[in-house]
């Protein structure tokens, strides 16, 4: 298990924990982040945060720091 | 009350949905214009109804509630949602709720869709998107059939399955509405958390299970929830399993139904090829800020010059309409009042109607298009240095022009703090009003010489006030967000939805809303204001009588109407104001009748240079560029015989206009948003006490080191 901020761009994933502050992880899960879910990261803003990911063919944009809460297996 | 009555007999039925889902867009095409825009009770989030006309029966309300991707709330804001669709607290609970479900997203927003049939709520889903689907689309019978509930497939600019929707509503009315096949099962130690909250809802909720899971999932020690009783709380707090567990058995639990009964219907989702190569280029490190800056550009320039000119017919209306309403009236304290307070008050309320179409334009098209969402993602990185929302960047811009519109376009954030973080530094950009009076100092005491023998010191004094505004705000913004606003900063959770052509029908409708609710809720509160301030210049009325030999040396009868208008106004409640101000402003290097400017200023900054006009006997029509006026400003003394504008004199000024909230249009406009008269007197006294000290350092700072 990694942390998806690790995980190289474009790469799959699947998520297999999703941590940090709860009303974060609550919403974040409500929006299709629950465990088993293919996610990855298709861009990086310009200024090198936040993360524009791919989740269930929408596209949600977190920062780094709260990527690196999500713990993903290939 | 017999008009209220027949409101609250009318069916209602509720609009929900999740974001950029085409809800408001539907919601416009079913009332058409006979909108009501107001708040929810407690909050200013906007809380919009229309009628629906039906053919056979009495027209039904249509309420539009806030796009949320879930009822679980964590704040006020959120909460608006459940409370408007279950009746909660001063709601009217509906008979119906339309659920958007963007066709193109259909598992994320048919999550919402479970919550509410956990809730017993009947449903009508309406498919939106369907064009974008295509043959992607699952048949809406499949849906039905799945989750026990209508389902009908609408596209509101192609006028695809309107008609079908507005008859389905009528027969869900009239007909029992169908079992939902979904059931959340609790776990068993769920269960024994559920039985013991359930009897602590309060006695006005329905008391169901799913509300009690809705405060077990809601409530926690950080939440900033309103109207909970203690009592529930409580019972929250004393659950058996942590929050987190609660959370992921729900959830999960969900989406796992979905995932087997919706996910095999899915037919493939339709590619973001077009949406894709506009963030190529949108979100490219070099184009993207490009296109940005030009954007942001096109904005500022609208707001700044192309408004002029209407600004300007306005003012210029009104005074001609004043002069007019004057000559058949005749001189009197009735004609004074009706044309300096009462028109002048409506026309200084007007003038703000430009540029406030004009913001929500833009903002319209890029909210719609979903370039905003993106200037949120690009924007990130700088502005959370500053604890400040991605989205404060166009209400921050606009300051620059003026701060009311800023102020208002600072819902586009749905957080109250950061709402709030925004509307606090707005006012201290510089905005346009305070350009008069800049130039106004900057060209009386400064001379048109070069420093360093390159540098032009008045244009770059200019340009360093803007520098300063920026700096401060931003400044301003840290420190706010490290004291008063420091609890719940919370991490970014942004959607990117797919670009799509903004409707112009919206986009204008939602612009009239705005303009409307900005003239019945601020502008009455500008215009008592404003005549107020009126009346504390204009009373009270001295018999005059001319200083002795003044009419003997008058060349003119202008120059006596001059004196005999200053005058008056120095022996006015404000002139008055401003001798018992001057204690206060005299270690800034103000006099009394400086004071007396810095309370005509209060009605509009640019006011300051025509009160200082009358106040120096060079009369009111006196504009920033009058030459007699800059030389009746370089010609005042001290008591002492020496000048009292000297360059340090005016430093502390162009500091004291920079930083003092003086503008009682922000102020009702604030109070307007935050719906909060502490937070509107805390910006009028963190932004007098910041221009207090600053000024005073900077004039006895000056002082200790020999100038002035």
């Amino acid at each position: 298990m990694r942390p998806l901020s690790n995980i190289p761009l474009h790469e799959s994933a699947f998520l297999s924990r999703v941590g940090g502050e709860r009303s974060f992880r609550r919403r974040l899960m409500e929006m299709g982040f629950v465990p088993g879910t293919e996610v990855r990261i298709v861009n990086v803003a310009p200024l090198g945060d936040p993360l524009e990911l791919e989740i269930r063919h929408s596209r949600i944009s977190i920062r780094r720091r709260e990527a690196e809460h999500l713990l993903v297996s290939p | 009350m017999a008009s209220q009555a027949m409101v609250t007999s009318r069916p209602l039925v509720a609009l929900a949905g999740n974001p950029n889902t085409g809800k408001s867009t539907l919601f416009n095409r079913l009332t058409g214009s006979r909108v009501r825009v107001g708040n929810y009770p407690g909050v200013t989030t906007d809380r919009r109804s229309g009628l629906l006309q039906i053919e056979v029966r009495e027209p039904l309300e249509l309420l539009d509630v806030p796009g949320t991707y879930s009822l679980v709330s964590r704040s006020a804001e959120e909460q608006v949602a459940i409370d408007a669709l279950l009746g909660l607290g001063k709601n009217r609970r509906p008979d119906l709720v339309i659920v958007c479900v963007d066709a193109t997203q259909l598992l994320r927003n048919l999550y919402l869709v479970l919550q509410l049939q956990e809730m017993g709520l009947r449903l009508l889903v309406a498919l939106t998107m369907v064009d974008e689907a295509g043959d992607l689309l699952p048949p809406p019978s499949y849906l039905e059939a799945a989750l026990g509930c209508r389902v009908i497939p609408v596209a509101v600019p192609r006028e695809i399955g309107v008609s079908d929707l507005i008859e389905g509503i009528e027969t869900e009315l009239s007909t029992p509405s169908p079992e939902p096949r979904w059931c959340f099962g609790p776990s068993a130690k769920l269960r024994m958390d559920l039985d013991a909250v359930l009897p602590h809802l309060p006695a006005d909720w329905p008391q169901l299970e799913a509300l009690a899971l809705w405060a077990l999932m809601s409530i926690d020690s950080g939440d900033e929830l309103a109207n909970i009783p203690e009592d529930l709380r409580l019972s929250v707090r004393n659950r058996e399993r942590p929050g987190l567990e609660i959370d992921d058995e729900v959830i999960e639990a969900r989406y796992r139904w979905l995932d087997r009964e919706i996910g095999p219907l899915l037919r493939g989702h339709p590619p973001r090829t077009w949406t894709g190569r506009v963030d190529r280029v949108l979100l490219h490190p070099v184009w993207g800020f490009a296109a940005f800056i030009l954007v942001m550009f096109l904005l500022f320039q609208s707001l700044f010059s192309w408004s002029d000119p209407v600004i300007t017919g306005i003012e210029r209306l009104f005074a001609s309409g004043g002069m007019g309403l004057a000559a058949v009236l005749g001189p009197g304290i009735l004609t004074d009042f009706l044309v300096d307070g009462v028109i002048g008050g409506v026309g200084s309320v007007l003038v703000f109607l430009p540029q406030i179409l004009l913001l929500f334009f833009f903002l319209g098209l890029m909210e719609d298009s979903g370039y905003l969402a993106r200037i949120a993602y690009l924007m990130d990185r700088i502005m959370r240095t500053m604890k400040l929302h991605g989205r404060a960047f166009v209400p921050l811009l606009s300051g620059f022009a003026c701060a009311i519109p800023a102020i208002m376009a600072t819902r586009t954030m749905e957080r109250r703090r950061d709402r709030l973080l925004t509307m606090m530094v707005v006012p201290l950009m510089t905005c346009s009003a305070r350009l008069p009076v800049y130039t106004l100092i900057i060209a009386s005491l400064f001379p048109p010489t070069l420093v360093w023998g390159f540098i032009p010191i008045q244009p770059a004094l200019m340009v360093g006030m803007y520098l300063f505004s920026v700096t401060t705000a931003l400044l301003a913004a840290w420190v706010l967000s490290k004291t008063v606003l420091q609890a719940g900063e919370s991490a970014l959770i942004l959607e990117l939805p797919p670009y799509r052509l903004p409707r112009i029908k919206d986009v204008v409708n939602m612009m009239w809303e705005r303009a409307r609710y900005f003239l019945s809720e601020a502008g009455t509160m500008i215009l008592v204001c404003t005549i107020v301030l009126w009346a504390l210049l204009s009373f009270p009325k001295h018999p005059y009588v001319d200083e002795p030999g003044l009419v003997v040396s008058a060349t003119s009868d202008v120059t006596l109407q001059r004196h005999r208008q200053g005058e008056a106004l120095r022996r006015s409640y404000g002139g008055q104001l401003g001798r018992f101000l001057e204690p206060v402003i005299a270690p800034l290097g103000f006099d009394w009748k400086i004071g007396i400017g810095l309370i005509g200023a209060f009605a509009a900054r640019e006011v300051f240079v025509s009160t200082m006009g009358i106040v120096y006997n060079v009369g009111s029509e006196a504009n920033e560029k009058s030459t007699t006026l800059r030389e009746a400003i370089r010609g005042e003394t001290r008591a002492d015989g020496k000048p009292l504008y000297t360059p340090l004199t005016g430093l502390s000024l162009l500091i004291f206009f920079a930083l003092a909230c003086q503008c009682l249009s922000t102020l009702a406009v604030v109070r307007r948003e935050t719906g909060s008269l502490r937070w509107t007197g805390f910006l009028l006294f963190y932004m007098s006490s910041l221009a207090w000290i600053s000024s005073f350092a900077v004039y006895q700072g000056g002082r200790l080191l020999g100038f002035g």
